[in-house]
């Protein structure tokens, strides 16, 4: 912890580029920014947010990945050469060492496990922001935030609080949904007693000591800071263990607006345009994807971070309910059903990412097309584990977009179709959430496959009743086959029936 | 820049970004995701002034770690969601 007050380190890029402007009102140990600077920060923001606007489609999508990049660039070319660095090719070794990582993971990661992948990244913008805010907090000379007297200003000192919380809170929570996506820890929440008093309890320990740290003099809080660290680590760590498999996506999101808020932070702390419009903008996408993906399940957003859902696991009456009678089909049965039908809807959910069979629906979707059936794809929007994963891997097995429709566009026409295929989902063709007032789902909005001709339901086995733990009458319906297999095989095998 | 002009741009930058987002197309939600990690890398322009300062040592080691860190983030963000644009296809039309 040595803080250094060595005033020959700063400002040098400040006299080369010395500009007209008032560039910091904060005071006398400010590098000012040149305009120029200034300016190049404010496009790189710009570009990032035609980013996020070139995804309102899929054809101006990559134009807008493209711009992302070009802000990305702006903004590190600005900074370094805005200011004066002491060993150029450690910090372009940094750069090409996490480069690499980053290129290879991205080439070599499965479709299907995007959804741990980005809770990874997660954590590292979390990780890297608390780094950021630290060692603000050893050198706070070289991010201009003394004051004449040699102290962190309050305004940065709250800001650094805030932004190595909400860091660090980012990082362990991240870290604790990678594992439970990864399958490297039980998916089943982890409740502890009296969690939400401890977890209040911190949380205002945190908020507490920010406030502390904020007032008093620097001198005084050097382990209030470090405290304010540790906590925020551990109640990331807290709030995520007790939330359950079925409600990632939700926690993914959360996550995402997180690491956000925490760039943003940094950004006031910097005085840098580029990183707080950045902040705002995943800050505010997170917040809104969490937001449809609470809706999607009919559960307030507070439930869901309280945690829980997805505990019990419907217990005694599911079993006995499981006695009720189903009919068995057989992939001929299925093969035959279909190459008569003139509209299908084919449902996929989870269990379709864990048996890797979309290019097998796919292949059976272009055998099916061949044979004049019109065959179209639906989405629920908390099918899978993040928000759009399904949509991720039917591209990925080359299914046109176009034949991929959201709930609330297809959902009228089931009624007019023949079959409804359902693949690994079922809390989302669940009728319970319309009918049953008692059911944890009721409310929840879900496909109306009732409403098909025939429904083909892939399953592993009749004993797992989705993540709610909630029994499916759907299994029971006089129009309903049940298709007992691993889904991949199945379609496969429904495939090979279609070719003959 | 003084605390209001950059609370006024951070207000006007949430405004942007919930009408932005709100515009993506829910197919792409997970694009979204993977790029918005992508930009929120930013934060590297801090861990760039830590690394690049001299005088303190345990911050600009600090800065480096943040330097590759971010530096994974920015490279594996873009790169995977150009990944997942390449595959979204219309269906061709004969």
């Amino acid at each position: 912890m040595s803080v250094s007050f060595d005033r020959a380190s700063r400002g040098f890029a400040a006299l080369l580029f010395a500009a007209p402007m008032p560039a910091f009102a904060a005071g006398g140990g400010a590098n000012a920014t040149p305009a120029w600077a200034m300016l190049a920060y404010l496009v790189s923001g710009v570009l990032f947010i035609l980013a996020l606007r070139g995804l309102s489609s899929p054809a101006s999508s990559r134009a807008g990945n493209r711009f992302g990049m070009i802000g990305m660039l702006i903004a590190v070319v600005t900074t370094l050469v805005t200011h004066s660095i002491a060993s150029l090719p450690e910090i372009l070794g940094a750069i090409a060492i996490g480069g690499i990582i980053g290129f290879v993971i991205a080439r070599k990661i499965a479709m299907t496990d995007m959804p741990q992948l980005v809770a990874a990244f997660h954590s590292l913008v979390g990780l890297a922001a608390v780094l950021v805010g630290v060692a603000a907090y050893l050198n706070p000379d070289a991010f201009g935030i003394l004051d004449d007297a040699g102290e962190i200003l309050t305004v940065s000192r709250i800001e650094l609080g805030l932004g190595v919380a909400i860091g660090a809170i980012t990082f362990s929570g991240s870290v604790i949904a990678f594992l439970k996506l990864a399958g490297k820890m039980s998916g089943a929440p982890i409740m502890l007693p009296g969690r939400h008093v401890i977890n209040l309890g911190v949380l205002g320990g945190i908020i507490g000591l920010t406030a502390y740290f904020s007032i008093m003099p620097t001198a005084d809080t050097q382990t209030v800071f470090w405290i304010i660290v540790g906590l925020s680590f551990l109640i990331g760590f807290l709030l995520i263990i007790p939330i359950g498999g079925a409600d990632m996506p939700v926690v993914v999101s959360m996550l995402n607006s997180y690491s956000g808020w925490a760039a943003a932070a940094m950004g006031f702390t910097l005085g840098n345009t580029a990183m707080i419009i950045t902040g705002a903008l995943v800050g505010s996408s997170g917040a809104i994807l969490s937001y449809i993906m609470c809706k999607a399940m009919n559960r307030g957003f507070l439930s869901v971070i309280a945690g829980g859902f997805g505990a019990e696991s419907g217990g005694g009456a599911a079993a006995a309910k499981t006695d009720r009678p189903w009919k068995a089909g057989s992939a001929e049965d299925a093969a035959y059903m279909m190459a008569q039908a003139e509209n299908i809807i084919i449902i996929p959910g989870y269990g379709m990412a864990v048996a890797q069979a979309q290019h097998a629906l796919r292949e059976m979707g272009d055998v099916l097309k061949k044979e004049g059936v019109n065959v179209k794809y639906a989405i629920h929007p908390v099918a899978g584990r993040m928000p759009g994963h399904m949509n991720v891997l039917l591209a990925e097995a080359n299914v046109p977009y176009d034949e991929v429709f959201e709930l609330e566009d297809i959902n009228s026409e089931f009624a007019q179709a023949d079959v409804a295929f359902i693949i690994g989902a079922n809390d989302v063709v669940n009728p319970a959430a319309k009918t049953d007032k008692s059911s944890p789902i009721y409310g929840m909005p879900v496909f109306d496959v009732d409403k098909a001709k025939t429904i083909f339901f892939i399953k592993r086995s009749m004993g797992g009743v989705g993540y709610a733990g909630v029994d499916n009458d759907v299994f029971y319906m006089d129009q309903t086959m049940m298709l007992l297999s691993d889904a991949k095989k199945m379609v496969e095998d429904i495939v090979k029936a279609l070719q003959h | 820049m003084d605390l209001i002009s950059i609370l006024s741009i951070f207000v006007m930058a949430c405004f942007v970004g919930y009408y932005v987002v709100w515009s993506v197309t829910p197919a792409l939600h997970t694009p979204l995701m993977a790029v918005t990690n992508a930009i929120s890398s930013v934060i590297i322009v801090g861990a760039l002034i830590a690394a690049a300062a001299s005088g303190a040592p345990a911050a600009k080691w600090l800065g480096l770690l943040g330097v590759v860190l971010a530096s994974v983030n920015i490279f594996g963000g873009f790169a995977v969601t150009e990944r997942m644009l390449a595959m979204y296809k219309k269906k061709e039309r004969k």
